[in-house]
């Protein structure tokens, strides 16, 4: 793995797309092979007005995507991702107007699959907002990429 | 007033969630966006922000179909990705398979051009006790 995966391509991924860069999704570095991301406290990100604790849809985008970071960790090197299936586990309330944390490790890696279990908390990792198991599909070199179908129909009936 | 049930939600105001109610069912759409993107390269939507708008189509349904004081607390939610999210407008519809008193279990689909042709679908429970948070 090199020092600029690490430090300069992996944050990138973490919070560079439009979507994680609208979240405030932030690389908090990495701890052996698991890898964690913050998602600051907003009000915008609230799921529920009446207590402000923050959206499940946001705790489910930063389980799927700290996952995918997870992915990139133990390939190593960037390789398009899919995810292919996410289970979200809500164990409690986040805490309102605290950050929250997730932290994801991907425990086996095959040609074309990845294996995440990622968790969500506000600083104690053993006690979790929330849980999740997830799957990925990994493009191995030169193969058919994630994301195939949006070439045109055009284009794909043509090759036919 | 359930029409309105998205409106007061700050993250499905974030995702500036529409919700169309035509008679006990409700149609989410979430429209495009350039931050919804979530891999530029292809481009494709986030899928993050599709699950989040299934899990809220799931809740404006649940909150339809079975009014209470509280909104439905989601206790858990499997999203299975079936294609890429391609930078236009999704649509989304949540089913109640099973409710009792207090979990309700509902599936929702979502999909762009084609009915038929679903980019994520979702399979959730939702807790319904007014009373209860789930366990902490």
């Amino acid at each position: 793995m090199t020092d600029s995966f690490l430090n300069t391509l992996l944050p990138q991924l973490a919070s560079g797309a439009a979507h994680t860069h609208a979240l405030g999704f932030a690389f908090e570095g990495l701890k052996g092979d698991r890898v964690r991301m913050r998602v600051p406290y907003r009000e915008d990100l609230i799921g529920d007005p009446e207590t402000g604790i923050l959206a499940g849809g946001l705790v489910t985008t930063l389980l799927d995507h700290v996952g995918g970071l997870a992915v990139w960790v133990t390939l190593g090197t960037f390789r398009p991702v899919a995810t292919l299936d996410l289970r979200v586990d809500y164990m409690r309330a986040a805490t309102p107007g605290r950050d929250l944390l997730a932290e994801a490790r991907c425990y086996r890696l095959t040609r074309n699959l990845a294996f995440v279990r990622a968790w969500a908390f506000e600083d104690d990792p053993t006690d979790p907002v929330a849980a999740a198991q997830s799957a990925y599909m990994v493009s191995a070199e030169g193969d058919h990429r994630p994301g195939a179908n949006l070439k045109s129909r055009r284009t794909t009936e043509g090759a036919a | 007033m359930t029409s309105s049930l998205l409106d007061s939600l700050p993250y499905a105001r974030f995702l500036n969630l529409q919700t169309q109610i035509n008679g006990d069912e409700i149609t989410v759409v979430m429209p495009f966006a350039d931050r919804l993107i979530g891999n530029p390269m292809l481009p494709a939507l986030h899928g993050g922000a599709t699950a989040a708008l299934l899990e809220m189509a799931a809740m404006a349904q649940v909150s339809l179909t079975y009014p209470r004081l509280r909104l439905p607390r989601p206790i858990n939610v499997t999203v299975a990705y079936l294609r890429s999210g391609r930078p236009v407008d999704v649509f989304a519809r949540a089913r109640i398979n099973k409710a009792g008193r207090r979990v309700a279990h509902v599936v929702a689909e979502a999909w762009q051009d084609a009915r038929h042709e679903p980019i994520a679908a979702l399979t959730a429970h939702f807790l319904l006790d007014p009373d209860e948070t789930p366990p902490a």
